[in-house]
């Protein structure tokens, strides 16, 4: 399939103001893709994602897996000369993604686990202020199903008594509830 | 002994004990005592940044207001990801990034007041590599770990984004170097030292995170380390434990410590042996040399 590219500044400037990045200073020297350590399992590599915000491609940015995988190590800003960096742009592009709420902007097939196991995750923190492992692991295993790739690793920490049964929790939980009720007002 | 606030962190309460353990013994046998920031909460973590910008202010600067509450200036944590955490909200906050600010003014409503900028948040690396603590650590080491080849491994959160976060060089890091060598093991070199092991990714995507975590412990053993050493306990949790599902690690598996478990070792700490106990690779007989007798089992 080819489709046309009709350059527009509207999706670049969007990412701009959502990330504080600025996007249109990239040159395209290629530092970001050549630290990254995750390139190896992503559709597009970093410099790719950001010369398609320049250029408009909003849908081709989404359709691409980079955003589900970035690991967040900021090894693309550190070595970025334009002091883009590429890791928050991601964020911001995740961030928009969930926001929109759309199939066309959900993760697809193994990046679903992605955002199934940050929801997990704010899940236990939002209950007890903590994190809490197991709740957090049941949670996760329960939705993705992803039990299989799991199993031996799970019973080995059992085994050295690294997942603690009972959660911890917040005595102020007031502030943590708070804290999400704002977070979700603000969606 | 010269108290310090003390942010351990959901890891060191739960998958991470034996870091938990090991910093509170090693700091105390230099003189500290730490004391936990009360009632603090979760960081956020990953999960926070990676999906709202809001959290990730809020829930770390909930903990810095309650330390500010107790009039602390500074607070001290040993896991890489709060520190990040951490240091990056209150940098956010200190430079007036204008969501982070509001994010800040928010909690006035939830906790009757908001961040005033006056914390340090500091990691235990920083500390123990302060050349007045490394000279209390070559003294303190009774049995330093000669010939024990260390390869120093930092990840990406004790660096970058280095305005933020880093207190050192972020592309060279030294730190762990030098407190390594204080207790007397050799360290190595190599090229790897603030790679990521892809935490992030551990539940959602085994399969990308253990080719990461294997490019790291392959370069080390091919630099000539016989161990790891790191001072995060999501590496930790990333390089020890998934050896066994690698196939060019699982007969010649490489054990990764956290830094101060080697310090406990160096110290003679009595409890040092059941700390290297809990990992899930193997970790006893590369330090056998330096347990005492009796204690091994």
């Amino acid at each position: 399939m080819s489709v046309a590219l009709v350059p527009s500044q509207t999706f670049l400037h969007e990412v701009q103001s959502h990330s504080g990045q600025p996007i249109s200073l990239c040159y395209q020297c290629k530092k970001c893709s050549a630290g990254c350590p995750v390139g190896f399992a992503m559709d597009l590599l970093p410099h790719e994602v950001i010369r398609l915000i320049q250029l408009g491609a909003r849908d081709r940015v989404f359709a691409a897996n980079n955003l589900w995988v970035c690991t967040g190590c900021k090894t693309c800003q550190a070595r970025c000369p334009n002091q883009i960096d590429a890791g928050q742009v991601m964020d911001s592009l995740r961030e928009m993604a969930l926001r929109a709420g759309t199939a066309a902007l959900a993760p697809k097939g193994r990046d679903v686990n992605v955002k199934t196991f940050h929801e997990s995750f704010l899940s236990t923190l939002r209950l007890f202020g903590r994190s809490y492992d197991l709740g957090m692991i049941g949670l996760y295993l329960g939705r993705s199903r992803a039990i299989g790739e799991h199993m031996g690793l799970g019973l080995n920490m059992v085994k050295k008594g690294k997942l603690k049964y009972l959660p911890e929790r917040v005595h102020r939980m007031g502030e943590i509830r708070k804290i999400f009720a704002k977070a979700r007002e603000k969606r | 002994m010269k108290k310090l606030t003390f942010y351990p962190g959901c890891s060191l309460h739960s998958t991470a004990t034996e870091y938990d353990e090991s910093t509170r013994a090693v700091f105390e046998a230099l003189g500290y005592s730490l004391e936990e920031l009360d009632d603090w909460s979760c960081c956020g973590a990953s999960s926070a940044h990676a999906t709202d910008h809001y959290l990730s202010i809020a829930l770390p600067v909930r903990n810095l207001v309650l330390a500010e509450k107790e009039g602390v200036d500074e607070v001290a944590t040993a896991c890489a990801a709060c520190y990040n955490t951490l240091r990056k909200a209150d940098h956010a906050v200190r430079t007036g990034d204008p969501a982070a600010v509001k994010a800040n003014d928010s909690l006035v409503d939830v906790m009757g007041q908001k961040y005033a900028g006056g914390v340090k948040v500091v990691s235990t690396l920083e500390l123990l590599s302060r050349p007045e603590t490394l000279a209390a650590i070559k003294q303190k080491a009774s049995k330093p770990l000669r010939g024990l080849k260390v390869a120093p491994y930092y990840g990406c959160l004790l660096t970058r984004p280095a305005e933020a976060v880093a207190f050192e060089d972020p592309e060279q890091p030294t730190s762990l170097d030098r407190v390594l060598a204080a207790a007397g093991a050799e360290v190595v070199r190599w090229s790897w030292k603030t790679e990521c092991c892809g935490a992030s990714l551990a539940l959602s995507r085994p399969e990308i995170l253990k080719e990461m975590a294997r490019r790291i412990i392959v370069a080390a053993r091919e630099a000539g380390a016989d161990v790891i050493a790191t001072a995060c306990p999501m590496c930790h949790a990333n390089l020890d434990g998934r050896q066994s599902e690698i196939a060019d690690l699982k007969d010649h598996p490489v054990p990764v410590y956290f830094l101060t478990e080697l310090l406990g070792l160096a110290f003679g700490l009595k409890k040092a042996p059941a700390w290297v106990g809990k990992h899930l690779t193997e970790s006893r007989s590369a330090v056998r040399a330096f347990i005492p007798a009796g204690k091994v089992g």
